[in-house]
């Protein structure tokens, strides 16, 4: 593996080893010494154009228990406000000589450009409406340790249904997931009101439905997006109240999925908009898992690509 | 498939899945009785130096590691009458040779009990230059302050290149630097046999199945922290 652009580039084979080694990492996270020195004199830059908590410091906590050098530049308060264009500020953090970028842009495609200018790894920690693959990755993670409860041995999703509900046009986390879970083998079920399904879905290779409460019934997992409201100008649905009652998870559903059925959302929570308090604290909730599961994930995304020896632009082998 | 002078094994094992044993090039040197045999003594020796069970934790280094740590566990909870703790100690993120090969694949490691305190004795197949062996002193100073710790292994081939010695030894196996040491256990490989084939430039097969010769060639990672590559040795 050369870049992290999207989760469609992984084989099965691939996820699976990076899901493997996160259960390692996590590991690590209960030791008294949280210290790998598999990446010692690595250098990992985390180029954050837009806002994020839990995926910056993920990243900046996987790259250090890794023993990797890692520095953060985010837009606010580096030369992109004095109007620096993404390509001068990739080649220029670049020429310092990192060895990976971990980019979050608002612009769709803006890491996998980044690929192109430079020779380092580059690893897409979310770019506009487009990817987050590793948020699918750590979902996936939770929902195969949640699985893995009643049946130790899964290790695919074959003949599980998961149901993706909310702001699906907006999503860079259901676009990743969906790739994700159907290189893993689950049945994928999009749920979203007729303005938040994104236009051409019908190419996903997944099913799509408006009336959530049709299918709850059938899912083995529940994820809720975020209603992103800093993507939308207004006019996606009448009001908030509205949309909670048609496609919130709110008390009166959880009572409609079957028992244990997991509870996910990427987070940011909208509570009492995209999901309820109840639903959000609930037994079978795995939010939490999700956040504890990001720095295991990434920790072992980050020895895939840079663990092993250098990729130089001389060297075919890392481009493989 | 087979275990390779310590640390090959994983990529061999991707590498190929044809199976060396046969070939008039290699020499079996110990068969399914005499692993018995060194295992069962190496057990009693572990017991005598201990002057006892307590306090010991057994960690077996993975693949082959992981199977004899296992057995010897067996055999020193059956005389002893006690349940002896086992796990596993992957070596492969303390590794000094990391950016030498294409990304290893990491095992599993499984604690059984916490290591403050405790003895620990870890375990691998074959003791070749040591490098492991600093790897997993490294990896267990992260996991916490053992009282002691003691090194078995199966065979101990020579060729140190960092001052280490193993506490017992099932044995003592005199090689050339080039020659390769093969340990299969039927755990892993379906078959207990230990045995010895000379380096590749005594091999006109080049396809001896085990990803020995072509990891001299290409790097593809079979060798314990690079010390398999005789002409890097300084």
């Amino acid at each position: 593996m050369r870049h992290l652009l999207s989760a469609g580039d992984l084989s099965l084979a691939e996820v699976t080893g990076i899901l493997d080694l996160a259960e390692e990492m996590a590991q690590v996270q209960a030791r008294p010494v949280k210290k790998l020195p598999a990446l010692r004199g690595r250098t990992i830059v985390n180029l954050f154009f837009e806002d994020s908590t839990r995926t910056r410091s993920s990243f900046e906590l996987a790259g250090k228990w890794l023993s990797a050098d890692v520095i953060n530049v985010s837009a606010k308060g580096s030369s992109v406000s004095k109007g620096e264009s993404l390509r001068d500020t990739v080649l220029t953090v670049a020429a310092m000589g990192v060895d990976a970028l971990v980019i979050r842009h608002h612009a769709s495609g803006a890491p996998g450009q980044a690929a192109r200018w430079v020779d380092a790894h580059v690893l897409n920690a979310g770019d506009g409406t487009h990817e987050h693959p590793t948020q699918a990755l750590l979902d996936a993670f939770t929902l195969r340790r949640h699985f893995r409860r009643t049946e130790p041995d899964r290790d695919t999703f074959a003949g599980k249904t998961i149901v993706l509900a909310g702001d699906i046009t907006h999503s860079r986390v259901a676009r990743s997931n969906v790739l994700l879970l159907r290189t893993l083998g689950a049945e994928v079920v999009l749920v979203a009101p007729p303005t938040l399904m994104p236009a051409g879905v019908g190419s996903w290779p997944v099913a799509t439905s408006t009336d959530l409460d049709e299918v709850l019934p059938e899912a083995d997992a529940v994820m809720m997006l975020r209603v992103q409201r800093e993507r939308m100008s207004g006019g996606y649905f009448p009001t908030p109240r509205e949309y909670t009652v048609g496609y919130g998870l709110t008390r009166a559903r959880l009572g409609a999925l079957r028992p244990g059925v997991a509870i996910c959302h990427p987070g940011p929570m909208n509570r009492g908009l995209e999901i309820s308090a109840d639903a959000a604290d609930a037994a079978n909730s795995l939010i939490l898992d999700q956040v504890a599961a990001g720095v295991a994930v990434r920790m072992s995304v980050l020895y895939q690509l840079l663990g092993g020896e250098d990729a130089t632009p001389t060297s075919s082998r890392g481009d493989a | 498939m087979d275990a390779v002078d310590e640390h090959g094994e994983q990529s061999v094992q991707e590498a190929s899945g044809l199976a060396e044993t046969g070939t008039a090039a290699s020499r079996l040197v110990m068969d399914a009785d005499q692993i018995a045999r060194a295992c069962a003594r190496m057990a009693h020796e572990v017991l005598e130096a201990n002057r006892g069970a307590d306090g010991l934790v057994v960690l077996g280094i993975p693949t082959r590691g992981v199977a004899l740590a296992e057995r010897l566990a067996a055999a020193m909870s059956e005389v002893e009458g006690v349940q002896i703790p086992v796990g596993s100690l992957d070596i492969t993120l303390y590794r000094d040779d990391l950016r030498r090969h294409p990304t290893r694949v990491v095992g599993r490691s499984r604690l059984p009990a916490g290591v403050d305190d405790a003895v620990v004795v870890l375990v691998d197949d074959v003791l070749f230059s040591g490098r492991t062996v600093r790897a997993a002193l490294d990896a267990l100073g992260d996991l916490g302050r053992p009282q002691a710790v003691r090194l078995a292994v199966l065979v101990d081939r020579g060729h140190r290149e960092l001052p280490v010695r193993a506490d017992h030894v099932g044995k003592n196996l005199p090689t050339r630097a080039d020659e390769r040491v093969s340990v299969r256990l039927g755990e892993v490989d379906g078959v207990n046999e230990v045995t010895i084939s000379p380096g590749p430039g005594e091999d006109s097969t080049g396809q001896n199945g085990t990803g020995q010769h072509s990891s001299r060639q290409n790097s593809t990672g079979d060798s314990p922290a690079g010390t398999d590559h005789p002409e890097e040795r300084p």
